[in-house]
């Protein structure tokens, strides 16, 4: 049996909103194993976010436990919590969130700054080995402004896998694309899964992406609607090729 | 996060913003450069005026006589009479603290020269004068004790009076001029000294052995001043306190009676002198460290703006592992880095401007170490110290929060 990543228990997450008390997710249990491709749907205000935030050691549940890599976050103060985002979790947003007017490596290279067991020269030679996994060894030097937004994610994706986390968390990591790009980035991600064995969770509202994960996970009003395997599993590389070409 | 890194990422997120982060420099650089040059001219000043009043002789010790009452009347000092060779005797053998002692008196007249005139000062004095007020011979000799005793008809001259005697070029050495009807054989030139402190012309003057003045022109037997000189300028309040005694015994005046006489030094009007330009200093100071302060306002209102421009980078960075204090130390380091900079920048235009007011004004100027050191540390303080509250702000910023703002 592989290892587990992360357990979630009866998580509940409550926000108080003037004198009314908003329950975002109402009970909340599932485990995620090594090696999966997980995505997480749901319309809006369906928890996704919330659910979303704890996942990625942003916040604390109100009750349940979550324990990510059997370490129990609840326990964890603001600093152990930044310390674990930083070993065990690789970011990546809808809006890329790149530093401007900074490099692509030097963007990439970002959250080893903050690990300090890492020498400069290491992690300069780690930076531009994840920006050659996203195949773009040869933008080292471009500034996001000089890249396309789906050359923007892959910057983005490098910089997530830099730390060797045990999981990738990406918040509607295709938003801003076209389908083109969104499938080119699908196609990065589901490499990542099968030839790197990386553990994914892909929050998303798009049905569409999720074909190409090995499961999904339906939220609607703070509960899980449904949990489900997918028995077949989308090769986004295939429907990029099926992808009617462009005239121009 | 190491120190270097955190050094790099502040230096390349102000050369993002060039010409803000210069703005902002700017504040600091004029503050600091301000100290610096206000404090040099505060302090040159202060100097050029000590250094005048010390080439008269900072150990210079005056006795004048001083009014006192005759029959309840006041009578002015300078036409008292009470200093007489009896006391420069007394204080010959008696003034340890003092090395020269020189009596002195004056007249104003008409010195002629052929078809020439000026009006100027005559002042008889011992040959020892020179040595307290730090005259020296440009030609010629001094007189000596000889024509003190003989009270010859010599004198020293000064510049002014030559270029009014003479014709340029003519040499005054051995020439004969009148004082009024008295004839003087010119023997040496005096060093020229400039103006004084208080713009008198000090080389418009004839200086000729006591006797000479006191028994050819005056007809008196009472001096007008004593010259003398402490043993240096450390003991002047010493020397000042004998010389008080030693009068005090000469004049035979009991206990109760006030002194017959005033004893002046150059202390007194340096100190004067000093408080004056050391309030100056002060007030240019104080105006120079406003404006130190509001450049560091400066920084604080624009790492302000920067905090909220990055508040998507601040919750990135919270969000792939910076704790709040890496958040803290990086806005930190961006303000003292700006204020450091500004600083090392208003040094070097504080020292050029300086140079210049120099240069071009004449103005005696002195950099002082300490106004460097204490502009620059103040300034790197101010850094600290208004970056301190934008950066808090920054560290204690909801990552979900952050990285959500538009």
């Amino acid at each position: 049996m592989s290892k587990k990543i992360l357990s979630i228990t009866d998580l509940k997450r409550e926000f108080a909103m003037g004198s009314e008390i908003v329950h975002a997710l109402r009970g909340v249990t599932f485990e995620v194993e090594e090696g999966e491709f997980l995505t997480i749907m749901g319309a809006s205000g369906s928890g996704k976010t919330t659910l979303l935030n704890i996942l990625g050691c942003l916040d604390k549940p109100t009750s349940g436990t979550y324990l990510l890599d059997n370490i129990d976050i609840s326990k964890l103060t603001k600093d152990e919590l930044a310390e674990l985002r930083n070993h065990k979790i690789g970011f990546v947003f809808q809006s890329y969130n790149l530093l401007p007017r900074t490099s692509a490596l030097e963007n990439v290279e970002l959250p080893l700054l903050y690990n300090n067991t890492i020498s400069n020269k290491d992690r300069r030679e780690r930076a531009i080995h994840a920006l050659e996994a996203v195949n773009l060894a040869d933008r080292q030097h471009h500034t996001p402004v000089q890249l396309s937004g789906g050359q923007q994610q892959r910057v983005a994706i490098a910089r997530a896998l830099i730390n060797e986390p045990i999981m990738i968390l990406a918040d509607e990591a295709t938003g801003n694309l076209d389908t083109r790009t969104s499938y080119e980035i699908m196609t990065l991600m589901q490499e990542l899964n099968t030839k790197q064995k990386k553990t994914i969770v892909f929050v998303t509202h798009e049905p569409d992406i999720a074909v190409f994960s090995s499961r999904t996970i339906q939220l609607q009003d703070g509960k899980i609607q449904f949990d489900k395997l997918n028995q077949n599993i989308h090769s986004a590389k295939q429907s990029l090729a099926d992808l009617p070409i462009n005239e121009e | 996060m190491n120190i270097l890194n955190l050094f790099q990422m502040a230096f390349r997120a102000l050369a993002r913003n060039k010409l803000r982060t210069f703005l902002t420099m700017l504040g600091i650089i004029i503050g600091v450069a301000a100290v610096i040059a206000m404090v040099a001219i505060g302090q040159g000043s202060k100097q050029s005026i000590h250094d005048q009043l010390s080439s008269m002789g900072s150990n210079m010790i005056i006795v004048l006589p001083s009014s006192n009452i005759n029959g309840g009347v006041k009578i002015a000092g300078t036409s008292f009479q009470s200093l007489t060779v009896k006391d420069i005797d007394a204080l010959q053998k008696k003034g340890s603290y003092i090395t020269d002692v020189s009596p002195s008196v004056s007249t104003k007249g008409q010195a002629i020269n052929g078809a020439l005139n000026w009006p100027t000062t005559i002042q008889g004095v011992y040959p020892s004068f020179l040595n307290i007020r730090k005259l020296t011979l440009r030609d010629g000799i001094p007189f000596s004790d000889n024509d003190l005793l003989s009270s010859a008809k010599v004198c020293l001259i000064g510049q002014t009076v030559i270029d009014n005697l003479f014709a340029k070029g003519e040499n005054p050495i051995g020439k004969v001029i009148r004082f009024g009807n008295i004839p003087f054989q010119i023997i040496g030139i005096l060093d020229p000294k400039g103006n004084n402190a208080f713009g008198q012309d000090q080389d418009d003057i004839l200086i000729a052995p006591c006797t000479t003045v006191q028994n050819r022109i005056l007809a008196s037997i009472y001096y007008q001043n004593i010259f003398a000189s402490a043993i240096n300028e450390a003991s002047t309040d010493s020397a000042t306190a004998q010389v008080t005694a030693i009068l005090r015994e000469s004049h035979r005046l009991k206990p109760a009676d006030e002194d017959d006489f005033r004893v002046r030094t150059q202390e007194e009007l340096i100190k004067t002198l000093s408080s004056t330009t050391g309030l100056l200093t002060i007030l240019l100071t104080v105006i120079a460290g406003i404006s130190l302060v509001i450049g560091g306002i400066g920084i604080m209102n624009i790492m302000y703006v920067s905090v909220t421009e990055r508040t998507r980078e601040i919750g990135l960075r919270m969000a792939i592992g910076a704790r709040g204090r890496d958040i803290l130390q990086q806005f930190l380091i961006e303000a003292v880095l700006i204020s450091i900079t500004g600083g090392l920048i208003g040094v070097s235009v504080g020292i050029l401007s300086t140079t210049l007011v120099t240069y071009f004004l004449k103005w005696p100027t002195i950099i002082s170490q300490s106004s460097v050191v204490v502009s620059f540390a103040v300034c790197a303080v101010t850094g600290i110290f208004f970056g301190y509250y934008p950066a808090l702000k920054a560290s204690k910023l909801d990552p979900i929060d952050a990285l959500r703002y538009e």
